[in-house]
């Protein structure tokens, strides 16, 4: 990536221009994070308003979390990722492509666009209040529900898994697709428009356009919304937190990680959080890894490539 | 998904204070701030400084101070300076208590006693009765002993509640707070249902069919016969069943929890009566709206078990019917239901004015009275209240039907045995009835019940080596 | 091929998905805005659908309440997420276009580096982010809110696909040819072809500093510095005795409203910005 000739050195500009980045991460990310490290392999909380520690324990803090539930929360986190995550990013490809179709002549598309962006704008806390207030006993919708004559019965949505988890996956879902529609259309909006021509000469269909142009070309995109949805699910918290009033309930089963590494922050137990923060940090760059080699597969001009195959498909297909 | 999830986190300020504390390194308040706080016992009042700082939760402290300490001249419109007729201020220091927020900005602050300057001082800071242990110990020693601000307990706090002065002391029997509430708690329900079910509201009458956790079970199945709930939660119960219990949940100098057969026996009680349907199966817990809603005039529930504030701050704003349709009478079992309590912070420069501020707000009489009459708080005067249960002329309710609540309250008052405590309570006594309700609610078999408890005890409590359960 | 018939039935569809789609985005504003008219009592008897006559009565009660300074809030907010949002936006751009478009011996570890830190939870450093601000002096106050904004991997990871996609390297050696310095190739070309990158962004920094809990929670501790959601969290734990909801959803309201009227001022020109933004390769 990047010029191959140059004749004059530029490079000193390079370092100036990503210095202010660097200076600030250093200050107020690297050295707090030293310090969670070294934390981690102390024996530090406390008691009441008596400190005990720190002293130093080695891996004991690692080790016991693992003989914990930990796992078991990565799973509730991971299923409600899921839950919310697999609709959110097929809706929001659907909307963005056909917002930007200029075939389907979308009526209103603006008041669209603006509307579905609108959830994301409201504090997830006093979303999940809303929500909390909204889907309990005697709440609305239940009432709604027993007026139309749906259910005789008010659903305990909040007393079982299955409800807990939809409600968080739900609330997910709709604080989220529309901020991912609105990145993923800037994405495709920035596809040459004479690849589209070239497709339509061809005579693509909407479905192949998708497939074998749109989808390869916004990948960089595409890509940088997986990473930031897997981060953002792996750090779920205060949807169900503020849901379940920090419990996971029931049984625990809506209990994510930073809702765990939050009951040890809250009991100011530092060496047991710093370690979970560690491990954290491992799972997320393992996750990030591995999605950041799926989507940059072969080459780094991947795109182009695929668009080309794309049409020669298209040629042969049509042939 | 949550993308920006990453930085709109609600993990709770309760991280913050915690973690500020937590590397501000070792607390020195110990013997510095020991001698400080005798040193000053008596100071020249000259020697006091400009700036009181109370730390509290909500405005109740403030507004109780504003309607007996004498030497108040106005409060600043936005409610955080009072300013004292001798040019002092009290600056409020409010955070809320909710997720333990409070006291961990309360911590901080202690923490940092030592080195802030003058001003910055806290001086006096209130505690709720779950977590007042946590404060009044020996060791700890953050509230100052009562006979070192120069009050004598034995004398000047006479006519207090013996309970609430047990519940104010160190282990060696040291008094480190007083309050100016007691919280007996009643039995309170609704004539209109107690007409329809048992042809008469009487409040004599309905307490001989709630005296005992016998007959309040027969009295629940005629009410479930005309359809009504005797409570709308197993929650409601809890304080009865937790006030009760033989020994702390943590033996001094143990890290073992004992979890006492009370609690068990709330447990089970509560699965019998939630299986049975003499419990609102749609309300879990309390201070939620389903909550609210059993109190509102649509409710199927007959009765709350609540202390004076109950009735007057949740109660009655949830209430959407007429005046005079609730009615108090003695509950199955004596309990007290909450209490704040004040404490002067070692190291405080303005020992003359805590003393001041304890003794008008929580020891003279008259104020006690005044606030009884003005904010229905049943105060900490014995004497007091035995005539204020008398009076019906100045302590009659119209919320209650023209009932004279004191009347019932102070023979609960005086009845009170406080329970053991220990500075684990807020999180055993939380965490019991997270864990237990998804058993309640038929979501997990019992076993799991007390997994789930264990684990969650020993993740706010690190220092808990394990978890007894009675044979 | 069959082009024509089925996009008529795709335009049903898509609009029908949409319709659905929006009514569910809107229902809970309008419930919010529902509750919201209604006092405590009315709240109490179950919801209606109908908007209730207390809406000026709960709004002066927020205003009214100096516990709750909601109004300075509010701009304590604006400060903060406006600054935030222009700092983050500014210096990821900067960022993205330093390793984009110069060769440099780390430059290929920087971006791996930046990666690597993406997925840094910010739970992580929160410990250490407290003790060191209070060291600089900077506890209670809004600049730790603002400053640390200048690293946001999130951001820069945008601006550098942004980059890859729509900055030819070509103009910026077409700049230099004509004498351009590159500070001034930055600010007066780069720039502008990042319009609608930046703007996306700008939105995304600013309702996340907006909607920000944590870290001002930690760091800001006297009343006159807090902004809208601690207010909202102080409220609600603030005093279990208090019972009004209708004064609660009305403080929600109250701190949703600006960043809806700075979101519906920026929606025109971030979609104006795509639009228009497109260059050409």
């Amino acid at each position: 990536m990047g010029t191959k000739h140059k004749k004059v050195d530029y490079s000193k500009w390079g370092y100036i221009f990503i210095l202010p980045f660097f200076v600030s991460f250093f200050i107020f990310s690297f050295i707090p994070l030293v310090d969670t490290i070294r934390y981690s392999f102390f024996e530090y909380y406390r008691s009441g308003i008596k400190e005990i520690g720190p002293n130093f324990v080695g891996m004991e803090n690692y080790i016991s979390l693992l003989g914990s539930d930990m796992l078991k929360y990565a799973a509730n986190t991971l299923i409600l990722w899921v839950i919310g995550f697999i609709p959110q990013i097929v809706i929001a490809l659907v909307l963005a492509e056909w917002f930007v179709d200029a075939r389907l002549k979308i009526h209103g598309s603006q008041f669209f666009k603006v509307v579905i962006y609108l959830p994301n704008l409201i504090m997830a806390s006093a979303f999940a209040m809303l929500f909390f207030a909204m889907f309990s006993n005697n709440g609305p919708v239940n009432s709604i529900l027993i007026s139309m004559g749906l259910i005789s019965q008010p659903i305990d949505f909040l007393g079982s898994a299955l409800g807990t988890r939809s409600l968080v996956g739900f609330m997910n879902f709709l604080m989220w697709f529309g901020n991912s529609t609105i990145m993923l259309m800037a994405a495709i909006m920035g596809i040459s428009p004479d690849v589209f021509e070239a497709s339509e000469l061809d005579g693509c269909n909407s479905f192949q356009r998708f497939f074998y142009i749109t989808l390869p070309q916004i990948r960089p995109i595409l890509a940088y919304t997986l990473i930031t949805a897997i981060i953002g699910g792996l750090q779920m918290f205060d949807v169900p937190q503020i849901l379940t009033n920090g419990q996971g309930t029931p049984d625990r089963t809506s209990m994510t990680l930073i809702m765990f590494l939050n009951s040890h922050l809250k009991s100011k137990n530092y060496g047991m959080a710093g370690a979970l923060s560690v491990y954290l940090f491992i799972v997320s760059g393992i996750l990030c890894f591995i999605v950041y080699r799926i989507t940059n597969n072969d080459d780094p001009d991947g795109s182009k490539a695929a668009a080309k195959k794309a049409k020669k498909l298209q040629r042969r297909g049509r042939l | 998904m949550m993308r920006k999830r990453v930085f709109s986190v609600l993990l709770a300020a309760s991280m913050a204070a915690g973690l500020l504390a937590g590397c501000g390194g070792k607390s020195e308040s110990g013997s510095e701030s020991n001698s400080t706080a005798e040193g000053s016992a008596a100071p020249a009042s000259g020697d006091e400084g400009k700036v009181i700082n109370i730390y509290t939760w909500n405005d109740e402290f403030r507004e109780r101070v504003e309607a007996v300490y004498p030497e108040v001249e106005e409060t600043s419109k936005d409610g955080t300076v009072t300013t004292l007729k001798d040019g002092t201020e009290i600056h409020w220091i409010v955070n809320p208590n909710q997720d333990g927020v409070y006291q961990q900005k309360l911590d901080e602050a202690l923490m940092n006693q030592p080195d802030a300057s003058a001003d910055d001082k806290v001086d006096i800071f209130l505690s709720e009765t779950d977590y007042v242990n946590k404060y009044t110990d020996a060791d700890a020693d953050v509230a100052i002993p009562l006979t070192d601000l120069g009050i004598d307990p034995d004398t000047d706090l006479a006519d207090q509640y013996s309970f609430t002065k047990v519940t104010a002391s160190d282990t060696n029997g040291v008094q480190r707070g007083s309050t100016w509430q007691c919280c007996p708690g009643l039995l309170v329900y609704r004539r209109d249902i107690a007409k329809e079910v048992f042809g008469t509201d009487d409040p004599d009458e309905i307490a001989q069919k709630v005296n005992s956790w016998d007959t309040i079970k027969k009295t629940a199945e005629e009410l479930k016969a005309k359809g009504y709930y005797t409570f709308s939660s197993y929650a409601d119960t809890f304080r009865l069943y937790g006030n009760s219990i033989e020994n702390s949940w943590v033996s001094p100098g143990e890290t073992t929890i004992n979890v006492d057969p009370q609690i068990i026996n709330w447990v089970n009680s509560s699965k019998e009566w939630l299986d049975e349907g003499y419990l609102d199966k749609n309300v879990k817990g309390q201070f939620n709206d389903d909550w609210n809603k059993a109190m509102g005039s649509s409710s199927k529930v007959f009765s709350f078990l609540l202390p004076a504030w109950g009735i007057d701050f949740v109660l009655k704003p949830n209430w959407d019917g007429e005046e005079g349709v609730w009615a108090v009478t003695a509950p199955p079992q004596e309990y007290n239901w909450g209490g704040s309590y004040v404490h002067g912070c070692t190291g405080t420069d303005n020992p003359e004015h805590v003393k001041d501020i304890i003794l008008a707000v929580t020891a003279d009489k008259d104020n006690l009275m005044k606030i009884s009459k003005d904010y229905l708080d049943f105060t900490n005067t014995t004497s007091g209240m035995q005539e204020a249960a008398a009076d019906d002329a100045n302590f009659s309710s119209d919320f209650l039907g023209g009932q004279n609540s004191f009347k019932y309250f102070a023979p609960v008052a005086e009845n009170i045995k406080i329970a053991p405590l220990c500075a684990y309570d807020q999180g055993c006594v939380e965490l019991i009835q997270n864990s237990f309700s998804d058993y309640l609610q038929g979501n997990i078999d019992y076993d799991k019940a007390k997994a789930n408890f264990e684990t969650a005890i020993i993740e706010r409590y690190p220092d808990i080596t394990a978890v007894q359960w009675p044979e | 091929m069959k082009s024509k018939q089925p996009s008529h039935l795709r335009s049903i569809i898509a609009h029908t998905v949409l319709i659905i789609l929006s009514f569910m985005c809107l229902f809970f504003f309008y419930i919010l805005i529902i509750n919201a008219t209604r006092s405590h009592a009315d709240l109490q008897k179950g919801f209606s659908a109908l908007p209730g006559g207390n809406l000026l009565k709960n709004l002066s009660s927020v205003a009214n309440d100096g516990t709750f300074p909601m109004f300075r809030g509010i701009l304590n907010s604006l400060i903060v997420s406006g600054c935030s949002a222009a700092i983050c936006t500014y210096f990821s751009a900067l960022t993205a276009y330093g390793l984009y478009a110069y060769n440099f011996k780390v430059k290929k570890i920087a971006f791996t580096f930046i990666m690597a830190i993406l997925v840094m939870p910010t739970q992580v450093t929160a410990m250490g982010f407290l003790r060191l601000i209070t060291n600089m002096g900077m506890y209670d106050s809004l600049l730790p809110l603002i400053i640390p904004s200048i690293a946001s991997p999130s951001v820069f990871y945008f601006m550098y696909s942004y980059l890859q996609s729509s900055l030819p390297l070509s103009l910026v050696e077409a700049a230099r040819i004509d004498g351009c310095g590159e500070f001034r190739t930055f600010n007066r070309i780069v720039i502008p072809i990042m319009k609608p990158a930046i703007a996306v962004q700008a939105i995304f920094s600013f309702v996340g500093s907006w909607n920000n809990y944590f870290v001002p929670a930690l760091v800001i501790q006297s009343k006159d510095k807090m902004t809208v959601p601690i207010l909202i969290a102080t409220l609600r734990g603030a005093d279990y005795m208090n019972f009004d909801m209708g004064k609660i959803y009305t403080m929600i309201l109250v701190a949703i409203v600006p960043i809806i009227i700075v979101y519906l001022c920026l929606s025109k020109f971030i979609i104006a910005g795509v639009t228009l933004g497109g260059v050409k390769e």
